[in-house]
Parts: C-alpha cells; sequence; structure tokens
C-alpha cells in the first residue's frame, strides 16, 4: 500500500494536514478555508467561540462530514479517498456523549470492543481494564442514564481509547464539567500524550488551550484567525502590562497624561474609572514614573504587572467578547461570558 | 494501557470491510439491539398485546359473516392476521431507527472502521425477536380459539420462518423512511398510509370473490396476498406451492433496493 505525503515534504510526522477546508450548510459557511497543521505526538487547541467551526472540522476530519472543498490527511491518508483507513487511525469523542445512555458501562465498551475485531473474551478483559484505568469500575454495571456528567464523559473518552488510536479528537472535552472533573480530565489527556497519542482537541475555554495545548489554532467564523504556541500567540498581543489603580478618581486624566508622557505609550482608563491600564515594554521606566506621579501629588492604591492571558489574545484578534458586534444572536450573552472565564 | 493496538501507516491497514467483517460487525450491532431490549421489556408491549387483541376482534367480528361461523374462518384469519400483525410491527423499526439515530452513539458508530451497513442492518436484525414474539402469540392465540392447522407444527414453523424473513425485508422500507424522515412521529405517520392499504387490499381477511373486479386485480398482485396464501398453504394442507417463492423473490427486491439507498442516506445524514 503506498504512502505518499503530498502536502509534507519535510518530514512524514504529520498526524493532521488540512488545506482549505470548506463546508457550507444553506447560505452558512460553517468552515471557510481552514488549514491545520498537527505534529504527531502534540496537543493541539482548536479555540474558538460557539459556532466558529469547530465541531465541523473535527467532523470533516474524523470522517463524519464530507468536506465541499479542501484536503485533510490524516497520518497521510485522504480522508474522503481513505476514510476506512483513517477511522482506524482515529478516536473521536463527541460534544455530546457517544455512549448508549441505555446501557451499563460495560456493555457499552463491550460493545464497541466486539465492533473493533476484539473476541468475546478480549473485549470483557479490555472493558474491565479501561474501566478500572478511568475509576469506573464501581458503576460498571449501572445503566448510563443514573451516571453524572462527569462519569459519562470518561466513558466517552474510554470509548474512544479501545483500539489505541494514534490520533484522538476530543470535542469540548470539559464543557459542563466541574472544575474538579475537569482537572481530572486534563489530567487523563496529558496521560493520553505521554503514550505516544496525538491529541486535537476543540475548546471555548482559553485556560484549557493555554494549559494543555502545545500550538494553538483560534478559529473564529470559520476561519483559523491565528496560529501559534500559547506563548506566541500571547507575544502577538503585547508585553505585560501595568495596571495602576489611584486613590482620588478625579485625578485620573493628570494621571493618565503621567503616564502616556513618561512611558510613551497609549494606555486604557478602566470603566470604573480609577484603573490605568498601559502596555509595559520597559520596565525601567516605571521608576520614572513612580516619582512623576509623586511628584504631581497622585497617591496610588494598587500597581501591578500583569502578563497577557490568552482572554485578551482572543478579544484582540476575534475583536468579539465586548458584545458589541454582529454575533449571533442566541449566543451572544453565553460567548461574553465563556471570554471573561 | 496494553492489549491490540494499531498503528498508525501500517501495512495491514485496508481500506475496505470483507463480507465475514460485515456480518460479524451486523451481529455485534444486533447483540447491542437485543441488550437494549432487555433493559426496556416495555417497547415489546405492541408485538405482545397486538396478536392477542386483533386475533380476538377480527375473528368473532367478522368469523360468522364471511365463514359462516368462528371456527372455519380460523384456518383463514390466523394466516392473514399473522402476515398484518408482523409486517406492522415492522415498522417500529423505522421509528425506533429514526430515535436511536438521534442519539450521539451513531457518531460513534459512524466513525468506528466497521462495515457502514452494521448500525442499520444489526437493528433491523435484532428486531427479528419482535416478529417471532408476534408470530408465536398469533399462533397461540389461534390454537386456544380451536385453530388446528393441518399443516402440522413443522409446516406452522415454516410459515412463521417465511413471514419473518418476508417481514425483516420489508423493514428495510420503513428503515429508509426512518433514515430520511425528519421526526420519529412522521416515520410513523408515512408508513401506517403505506401499510394501510397494503394489508387490507388483500386477501388476508375476506375471500377476493366478494370484491369489486377492479379491486380483484390490485388484490391478486399484491404481494402481501401471495404471502398470506404461502402461510395458509403451508399451515393449513402443508403444501409449497409458488407463492412463498413469490413471496421470498419479493423480499429479495425489497433488501436489493432499499439496503443500498437506506445506507446511502444514512451516510449523507449529518
Amino acid at each position: 500500500m503506498e504512502h505518499v505525503d503530498r502536502t509534507a515534504p519535510d518530514s512524514g510526522d504529520w498526524a493532521v494536514e488540512a488545506r482549505g477546508l470548506v463546508k457550507t450548510f444553506g447560505d452558512n459557511r460553517a468552515v471557510d478555508g481552514v488549514s491545520l497543521n498537527v505534529r504527531a505526538g502534540t496537543i493541539y487547541g482548536v479555540l474558538g467561540p460557539n459556532g466558529a467551526g469547530k465541531t465541523t472540522t473535527i467532523r470533516m476530519l474524523a470522517t463524519l462530514l464530507r468536506p465541499d472543498a479542501g484536503l485533510a490527511h490524516i497520518f497521510g491518508h485522504d480522508v474522503v479517498k481513505e476514510p476506512q483507513i483513517v477511522r482506524q487511525l482515529i478516536g473521536v469523542t463527541g460534544q455530546y456523549a457517544s455512549v448508549d445512555e441505555s446501557l451499563s458501562a460495560t456493555e457499552n465498551l463491550v460493545i464497541f470492543s466486539r465492533l473493533l475485531g476484539l473476541g468475546r473474551k478480549e473485549a470483557r478483559h479490555k472493558a474491565a481494564e479501561l474501566l478500572e484505568e478511568f475509576s469506573l469500575t464501581e458503576a460498571a454495571k449501572r445503566p448510563l442514564k443514573n451516571f453524572s456528567g462527569g462519569m459519562r464523559r470518561r466513558l466517552d473518552l474510554a470509548a474512544s481509547l479501545i483500539a489505541q488510536p494514534p490520533l484522538i479528537f476530543l470535542d469540548e472535552p470539559t464543557t459542563g464539567l466541574d472544575p474538579r472533573t475537569r482537572n481530572q480530565m486534563w489530567d487523563t489527556i496529558r496521560r493520553l500524550v505521554r503514550t505516544g497519542s496525538t491529541v486535537l482537541l476543540t475548546t471555548q475555554y482559553l485556560q484549557e488551550a493555554d494549559e494543555l495545548a502545545d500550538r494553538i489554532a483560534v478559529i473564529d467564523r470559520g476561519r483559523v484567525v491565528a496560529e501559534g504556541t500559547a506563548d506566541e500567540l500571547k507575544a502577538s498581543v503585547g508585553r505585560s502590562s501595568l495596571q495602576l489603580r489611584i486613590e482620588n478618581p478625579q485625578k485620573i486624566e493628570t494621571a493618565r497624561k503621567a503616564v502616556e508622557q513618561v512611558l510613551k505609550v497609549q494606555s486604557a482608563v478602566s470603566p470604573e474609572g480609577a484603573k490605568i491600564t498601559a502596555p509595559l515594554a520597559d520596565a525601567d521606566r516605571v521608576t520614572d514614573l513612580l516619582i512623576a506621579l509623586r511628584g504631581a501629588g497622585i497617591q496610588l492604591t494598587e500597581l501591578s504587572v500583569q502578563k497577557p492571558t490568552l482572554d485578551e489574545v482572543f478579544l484582540t484578534i476575534t475583536g468579539h467578547g465586548a458584545g458589541e458586534d454582529e454575533s449571533k444572536e442566541t449566543d451572544k450573552s453565553d460567548r461574553a461570558g465563556e471570554v471573561r472565564r | 494501557m496494553k492489549g491490540t493496538s494499531i498503528h498508525p501507516a501500517g501495512s495491514q491497514l485496508k481500506n475496505n470491510t470483507s463480507f465475514g467483517q460485515t456480518v460479524r460487525n451486523s451481529f455485534t450491532m444486533a447483540y447491542r439491539g437485543l441488550l437494549k431490549i432487555r433493559r426496556t421489556p416495555e417497547q415489546l408491549f405492541d408485538v405482545t398485546f397486538q396478536p392477542i387483541i386483533f386475533t380476538l376482534m377480527f375473528t368473532y367480528i367478522f368469523g360468522g359473516a364471511i365463514s359462516g361461523n368462528v371456527q372455519s374462518y380460523l384456518p383463514v384469519i390466523i394466516p392473514g392476521i399473522l402476515v398484518q400483525t408482523v409486517i406492522t410491527t415492522s415498522i417500529v423499526t423505522g421509528v425506533q431507527l429514526r430515535e436511536d439515530m438521534e442519539k450521539g452513539v451513531f457518531d460513534r458508530f459512524k466513525s468506528l472502521p466497521i462495515a457502514r451497513i452494521a448500525p442499520l442492518a444489526g437493528a433491523l436484525l435484532a428486531d427479528t425477536i419482535r416478529y417471532t414474539i408476534a408470530t408465536v402469540l398469533t399462533f397461540a392465540m389461534g390454537y386456544i380459539m380451536g385453530y388446528r392447522p393441518g399443516g402440522g407444527l413443522g409446516y406452522v414453523v415454516i410459515a412463521g420462518l417465511l413471514v419473518i424473513v418476508c417481514s425483516w425485508a420489508i423493514s428495510w422500507i420503513f428503515a429508509f423512511f426512518g433514515v430520511i424522515a425528519r421526526t420519529a412521529s412522521s416515520v410513523q405517520g408515512i408508513s401506517m398510509i403505506v401499510l394501510f392499504p397494503l394489508t387490507f387490499l388483500s386477501n388476508a381477511f375476506v375471500p377476493v370473490k366478494t370484491m369489486p373486479g377492479w379491486l380483484q386485480w390490485f388484490v391478486t398482485i399484491n404481494p402481501i396476498s401471495h404471502l398470506v396464501t404461502a402461510v395458509r398453504e403451508l399451515a393449513n394442507h402443508g403444501t409449497i406451492g409458488w407463492d412463498p417463492a413469490i413471496s421470498l423473490i419479493g423480499a429479495a427486491v425489497i433488501v436489493v433496493i432499499f439496503a443500498p439507498i437506506t445506507v446511502r442516506a444514512y451516510m449523507r445524514r449529518t
């Protein structure tokens, strides 16, 4: 069987190579020319708000949806021409638990194992092993209806790992989980990569991408608007920022002028009025600023230096978040909420 | 994690599924269907009560009018009611498939390297347990009411198997509706519109001679009539004529047409 690397002349260890993927539903271009390269053995985060096209992209890469245009290869195999090979290389965990509600955890895993070609005994064995690994053993016999959200997600992930696929797609693996379960899920994902798997995950949570992903693609309205490591993305927005809170709000304009003069940058005043934020390119100048402020008789209540967060990156790149733009009516409010998290 | 593992770009990867794998996958999916039935036995409600109630009702209502008395109507009505009940049961297959497909687990089936037809074929295969229940109950009801099939137990079993096989074939039609329809209730609606005329415009309940000429023409070409005749000959006389063959050919034609288009529609659906 031929193994041709058409799009990666440099090396063969790309888990995912996608070029210009497009998917249109009616007049809605859900995915509008997405290109991604995921190196084998890494965690790749696809970050974006609701409706940005993350799930559609994953569904195309996982052979669940046929792209209208573009190319995608999974370990060098075309998702359209060799779907059955691609399916042997991937595990997919959907946004909504893709397990059987009316069956027990064991039954679910046994059925998936049997479908993947394990014998009756092997399937039982594998199911028990995975339940143990995901600490679901005591719930193994209960129908899933009585499972908590976190248990369901864990079972879902366990089901994706039966064949130990080299590439695992996780579509919003922690959406709706409480912080403790979310941390467990993160540990599991890190462990997966340590054992040699490649993970492509989507998330709405900037913190999650920051914590887990080696590289991140920010996707918005079906397009990749930024791509790089978390640090690169942060650097693209600027360096650290200086935040000053002054005691007397009336003197805010004077203070601001001092800041802009000394640091030679544009500053911003927070909505509540007493906080000035300015990019901090040269930390040395802060001394000068503090002297200038004392000279002007301005009392500070707080001074801090903040490193840029992915939130800021996200806001800067997409222009969303303040809720003022033309984002889709229904998800506007919860989008704004997510961005602030 | 240990056990079987799959390596990327290994030479053993193939882009097609073998016939053996297709059969194995389908049986695994059928096993899933059986587990689901065991978990929710209330979904067997219709196949339990419909044969009992319909057999009682139709026999006592029509018996005197059509055959003079209930006793001599039984050999006519039991095969008729059997075919009608079991085929009606196959509608539920389409409805349940629709409901099932809405769940996330079908996404996983699609993403697994299994035969594409398996999730559908398996579901339909599991439903033959429903047809079997309906078949056994209809014959049992008939027996209680005094029906003594002249063909003997062996031929009754053959007749029952024939009905189950044909219903399985027909269920592909409803599976197709199930895949293309938007909601489960619309599947029920479309299927009833198709099935009602088909089962009643046949020789299942009433001798064909009593119908107007133009209707007789339809009734004699209706495949349901052939299946009913086949069951009557088998169960009542222990003879195998042309009708079982015609029924089986009809069943095969349905599967050949509907199985591929159903799988295609299933693959297209997102």
